[in-house]
């Protein structure tokens, strides 16, 4: 570029929206299509799995989801995950967006506490973690954290008859702690608990 | 561990603002360089196919009329294609035409880098509009914004030359900066779990034995420019807090990453433009500072939760987990609700409806100030309105005509200056008095009391700061919400840049001052004092009645 302020004689309104449009094709190309579809491409070749959702197979090879996207665990026998308002339905996402001094909310927590202590007679409401009675953003949260398992343990021990100690054992090796040992926060992936849970209730 | 994560991802980003910031004063100083080699064959064959015949520099009308023209044709194909996406490919799940308003208020959203949504995407646009409509303009409203502020860089720090040429920074823009970063950052975030296919909504049995839906697509690809772009418009409804999206901690850490330290390094290119870095630093160090405030705003106030659930009875160490997600837990949701309020990206990883009052006051205030690193470019240009605001007002006190980098501040400065620093809280504050006024703005409202004017303010406040998130909660999807934050956000990005476009025109045809004892300096801690009590003070005074009047009667109520 040269550093004069040029005026250029085809330098009209005219002139400059041809270049605007040939350069809005040009990036529309460019951007738009070839950049997605290469890279789709690139990701679809080397890293397989993770470019098509990290879905996981059950023991007869049969999708039964995807190890990032939570589903609902309506049978008490299993563990709990979050509360979700759109009830695990991952053809969208969202929850209720509830301010903290929302009064629905206040009752929702206030109706999920009531239902705790009639299932889980044996945990004390103090016990309970504030994240396994509330909403979590996406609605879809596919974690809980570890203390939100170990709560639940004395439940299912009962209505399986699986020992406690072999629970906490279950627990403790799904429990997954901080991303390089810093990030993030300890947590424990619901579907791969109970794909386990199962294994272990039906030997 | 809470507080340590945050300081090791602020530690990084202090890291990269050099490094980043020598490289992206290197694109656009128009001084051979190595890049040139590497990059200037393909910008070659880009410059035949738009037919740019010479790159000579253009007085700041032409440069306004050319990034003005660029923006309506990109806006007329994109509308045309929401408009016909059911009659066009890439569309396996069937989705149909988009309507009237909300097409115009999606694409003027992602024409000005606001990224406010009004649709969903899960439902509302196929794939092709995902990729040819929103992924495109997320590269070329970054692209846009990014040049204007080199422009303005160029005006406020040249000797007696032009601000460049519009479509010769557009270019560069894209070919040296934001396409490769988006593939760099587009394969590491399929490295760690997201998804990246033309595969259709997926369906399946659980585990219990009912049916799930779960909808994906190329998600990585638009992930990366996303926060690349401090675009921030998520291709799921949720936003950055759905697992395919921002699936741990890590991916979370590289979203953060992704969108601040571009508009982190500008200040220190803009140091390198005017041959001082201690000018870059002063305002690094300014923004920062604010950022600071915001963020143990946030952090704090989410930590010790919510009074009201607290008071049940429960064990709520954790803090405020309604609207969080486990994974990222009360310091990564934080930092990146902090993080893109600040770089105006608008991308969520928590609902900001759920935050706690004062926490969402922390966002809410880094939008109305609009100057804490800002988006691409339009954070350092607004704070650079500020500093030259600020030099006004010393020179008014010393009875000096005030001058900024050598060069007198005049009346026509300050005029356009007041004009862009006015527009801001005008087009928040009125727009909001008019949706309470009428029964159209008042029925969207979900949340009661206090916190529906909350959820009012921020719409118009995340419109007017090109931001785009929202408190969700607000039912906006009706024609009412889509023509006016539509205009809110037309005004919000054009008004300023094209006052300060003038503003650098106007400058940088002036007459060098030379510098002496009696100089107000501008690098100095005096200055970096006076800057951040500026931003202080105009921010205060026009926004303090609306924000007692939302987050803080709420949060006073909730005990």
């Amino acid at each position: 570029m040269s550093n004069r302020a040029a005026s250029y004689p085809g330098a009209t309104g005219v002139s400059y929206f041809i270049v605007a449009l040939r350069a809005s094709i040009v990036f529309i190309i460019l951007c738009g299509i070839i950049y997605p579809l290469a890279t789709t491409g690139i990701a679809q070749a080397i890293m397989p799995h993770n470019a098509n959702g990290s879905l996981i197979k059950d023991s007869s090879g049969n999708v039964i989801g995807s190890e990032l996207i939570g589903q609902s665990f309506a049978d008490p026998k299993y563990f709990q995950g979050r509360v979700s308002s759109i009830d695990y339905n991952a053809a969208g996402s969202g929850s209720n967006n509830y301010a903290p001094s929302n009064p629905d909310m206040l009752q929702r927590t206030q109706d999920s506490i009531d239902a705790w202590k009639k299932n889980n007679p044996d945990v004390p409401v103090s016990k309970l973690p504030i994240a396994l009675i509330t909403n979590s953003g996406s609605g879809l949260d596919p974690h809980i954290t570890p203390e939100s398992a170990e709560v639940q343990i004395p439940r299912i021990s009962n209505l399986t008859g699986v020992a406690v100690a072999e629970l906490e054992k279950l627990v403790l090796k799904h429990t997954e702690g901080r991303d390089l040992g810093l990030f993030g926060e300890p947590r424990i992936n619901v579907l791969k608990l109970n794909l386990d849970l199962q294994a272990l209730i039906k030997s | 561990m809470g507080i340590l994560q945050i300081v090791i991802v602020l530690a990084v980003l202090v890291l990269l603002v050099k490094p980043v910031g020598t490289y992206v004063y290197h694109v656009f100083s128009n001084e051979k360089s190595r890049q040139d080699r590497i990059f200037g064959p393909f910008e070659k064959i880009i410059y035949v196919l738009i037919g740019l015949k010479n790159r000579d520099g253009m007085t700041w009308k032409k440069y306004a009329l050319s990034f003005l023209l660029t923006n309506i044709v990109l806006t007329a194909v994109g509308y045309l294609i929401l408009r016909l996406q059911k009659y066009l490919p890439f569309n396996p799940s069937g989705i149909d035409n988009m309507e009237q308003t909300l097409s115009f208020n999606t694409i003027i959203s992602f024409m000005t880098n606001t990224n406010l949504q009004h649709y969903s995407g899960e439902s509302g646009v196929s794939y092709f509009s995902q990729m040819a409509v929103i992924t495109m303009m997320m590269f070329t409203s970054a692209a846009t914004g990014f040049s204007v502020a080199m422009a303005f860089i160029r005006g406020i720090t040249s000797k007696g030359e032009t601000i460049g040429n519009f479509f010769e920074d557009f270019v560069k823009a894209h070919t040296r900066i934001f396409i490769p970063a988006a593939v760099l950052v587009t394969l590491l975030l399929v490295a760690l779990q997201v998804p990246l296919t033309l595969n259709p909504t997926l369906t399946i049995t659980t585990l219990e034995g009912a049916v799930q839906s779960i909808a994906m697509g190329p998600v990585a690809a638009l992930e990366s420019i996303k926060h690349l772009g401090t675009n921030g418009g998520g291709f799921f409804g949720v936003n950055s807090a759905h697992p395919f999206e921002n699936p741990n901690s890590l991916t979370n850490i590289v979203e953060i990453l992704s969108m601040w330290t571009l508009p982190a390094a500008l200040p220190y290119v803009y140091g390198r433009f005017a041959k001082n870095r201690k000018q870059g630093w002063v305002v690094f160090s300014a923004m920062m500072t604010l950022f600071l405030l915001f963020l143990s705003l946030i952090y704090f106030s989410e930590l010790r939760g919510n009074p009201a659930i607290n008071a049940m009875g429960i064990d709520s160490s954790q803090g405020s987990m309604e609207g969080k997600e486990v994974r990222f837990g009360i310091p990564q949701s934080s930092l990146f609700s902090a993080v893109t309020t600040a770089a105006t990206t608008g991308t969520v990883n928590n609902m900001h409806d759920t935050l706690t009052p004062l926490g969402g006051l922390g966002t809410l205030g880094e939008m109305m100030l609009n100057v804490v690193f800002g988006g691409k470019g339009v954070g350092l240009i607004n704070m650079l309105m500020y500093a030259m605001l600020g030099v006004f007002l010393c020179g008014l006190m010393v009875g000096r005509t005030p001058e900024f980098l050598g060069r007198k501040i005049e009346p026509r400065e300050m005029k356009l200056i007041a004009i862009a620093i006015l527009a801001h809280p005008f087009i928040i504050l009125a727009p909001t008095a008019i949706a309470f006024l009428t029964d159209l703005g008042q029925g969207s409202i979900s949340n009661p009391g206090s916190h529906g004017i909350t959820q009012v303010l921020y719409e118009y406040t995340s419109s007017a700061a090109n931001n785009g998130s929202g408190f969700e909660g607000l039912a906006d999807n009706t024609p009412f919400w889509n023509m006016t934050t539509g205009l809110v956000m037309l005004f919000g990005r054009y008004i300023s840049m094209i006052a300060m476009l003038a503003v650098a025109g106007s400058l940088v045809r002036k007459q060098w001052v030379p510098e002496t004892v009696g100089t107000f300096r501008t690098d100095n801690k005096l200055f970096y004092g006076i800057l951040i009590g500026t931003v202080l003070i105009i921010g205060a005074l026009t926004f303090l009645p609306a924000i007692v009047l939302g987050p803080i009667a709420e949060h006073l109520k909730l005990g």
